[in-house]
């Protein structure tokens, strides 16, 4: 399904885990060093009320007077969960963008304040490279380089898949609870073999 | 050898270690794939993989943006010379980063400030072996940050997971890494492991482990099982393609055994994404590409 810019309240709280969507609209990256920035009570740098975060180090290059997406997947989400779930209510974001999913707090935090996790397809830098449209800035490059900066990018039919959700649901924690089930059967598997 | 012949090579070698996935890893893919059902978002992950390889192959551009940390193997005969090789690949290194082969890359730990480059301590990373024969074999692995932060490290007996120092114990700690992991690595991953060792030791040839084709067959039985086994059972934890849930969880193991001291036992893993790229090259007596490996 279609998620298109303004992303509003109303627009991410009816979004579920499970569901497959195409962004259309402008995303922020930032990631590790953003985060701490931010955290640690500076100003953005541009306004990221109501706008979607996007946990990515892309690689860009300047080609005449141009900024170019060459690479731009997702990275891991969970170095920033110490951070995140303040981000989301201090910013007022609606969207996360990342991989690998983000823990309680971003989980508490998105359901407190109407905010999704949107997980990317990790390593797939080139499909996810043509879905950036056009590079229409770039923040705090000289502090961070390239891939910590702030991008911000207009995209078109960026897919991603909700995995948790503005109502408490995690796709993430449901999992690993399961395989960690299974994992008990298996050790319990390999201690009978050794027995025989 | 020909300085800037083997700068070229090199610089090739690192376009296509970053654009192109390895056929076998490619082939597993696609295979894993299709044992995905239709409609489900494992099937989907997987097809935006599938896509994904095609483009950066057709781009010759990067597969995944995190270009990762640069891991250079090297076997040369008698009298090679190393430091001109490193200089010869660190050119090739800047090169790959100005024309966007590779992101910039490398940090420094203290300052947090970018090289811009990929050159610093540590980046790349050199491992030079001197081989019995006369040609040059050079490996090159990028793995990128997400997959190596799962990488771990056990030591054993250990009690929570009940792991004596046996094989059993060993095959443990492999599917408890990948169940910690879940899907921050990047899965559907490949483990590089060693049984033995040192701490730095083991971590070390698990990258070793990387360079082994994906159906290449271990020569010792009881690692062929283990293996085996592995990968079976670690399939059937149901994490799946990027922790959605699904059947494929890992694309393969590989285990290597080193000698241990009689005090330690160490497992030690390292974790590799599906964007598993690795390549390699023989290079003739002037530095040219004579065959590519993989």
């Amino acid at each position: 399904m279609r998620l298109d810019a303004p992303f509003t309240e109303e627009k991410i709280r009816a979004l579920k885990v499970g569901d497959i969507v195409e962004i259309h609209g402008v995303v922020f990256t930032g990631r590790d060093a953003v985060h701490k920035y931010l955290y640690d009570g500076n100003k953005p740098p541009v306004d990221l009320s109501n706008g979607i975060l996007y946990h990515c180090g892309p690689v860009v290059v300047k080609e005449g007077s141009e900024w170019v997406v060459k690479a731009a997947g997702p990275t891991t989400s969970i170095r920033e969960e110490p951070y995140q779930g303040t981000l989301i209510g201090k910013f007022n974001l609606r969207g996360v963008i990342g991989k690998g999913g983000m823990g309680p707090k971003t989980l508490a935090a998105c359901q407190e304040h109407g905010c999704v996790y949107l997980h990317a397809i990790g390593g797939a830098a080139q499909v996810l490279a043509e879905k950036v449209t056009r590079v229409r800035n770039v923040y705090l490059m000289e502090k961070f380089g390239s891939p910590e900066a702030i991008w911000e990018f207009a995209v078109a039919d960026f897919p991603a898949v909700v995995t948790m959700d503005s109502h408490g649901n995690s796709l993430h924690k449901d999992l690993q609870s399961a395989s960690t089930e299974k994992l008990k059967d298996l050790f319990a598997g390999i201690d009978a073999a050794k027995k025989k | 050898m020909d300085r800037r012949a083997l700068q070229s090579s090199l610089l090739d070698l690192v376009r296509k270690t970053s654009a192109e996935l390895p056929d076998d890893v490619a082939q597993a893919i696609l295979r894993y794939m299709r044992k995905e059902t239709k409609g489900t978002t494992a099937r989907y992950a997987m097809e935006v993989i599938k896509e994904n390889i095609e483009l950066a192959k057709r781009k010759s551009l990067p597969l995944c943006q995190d270009t990762g940390s640069i891991l250079f193997f090297v076997k040369g005969p008698k009298g090679m010379d190393q430091l001109a090789f490193k200089k010869a690949a660190e050119a090739a290194v800047l090169e790959a980063t100005k024309v966007g082969y590779l992101r910039q890359n490398s940090v420094d730990s203290i300052t947090g400030k970018n090289s811009g480059t990929n050159l610093g301590p540590g980046s790349p990373t050199f491992h030079f072996e001197q081989s019995t024969g006369a040609k040059i074999d050079v490996r090159l692995i990028l793995k990128g940050g997400g997959c190596e932060n799962v990488g771990i490290q056990y030591s054993l007996p250990n009690t929570s997971l009940g792991a004596d120092r046996d094989l059993s114990g060993v095959e443990k700690c492999l599917l408890d890494a990948v169940n910690q992991a879940q899907g921050k690595g990047c899965g559907p991953g490949i483990l590089g492991v060693t049984i033995g060792g040192d701490r730095g030791s083991g971590y070390v040839h698990s990258k070793e482990q990387l360079l082994r084709r994906l159906d290449d067959k271990n020569p010792l039985p009881a690692l062929a099982r283990l293996e085996k086994n592995v990968l079976e059972k670690a399939n059937s934890l149901g994490i799946g393609p990027m922790g959605f849930g699904g059947k494929t969880t890992l694309l393969g193991c590989k285990v290597g055994v080193l000698n241990r001291l009689p005090a330690s036992y160490f497992v030690t893993i390292s974790y590799m994404c599906w964007a598993y790229r690795r390549q390699g090259i023989v290079l003739d007596a002037r530095g040219r590409i004579r065959e590519w490996l993989y």
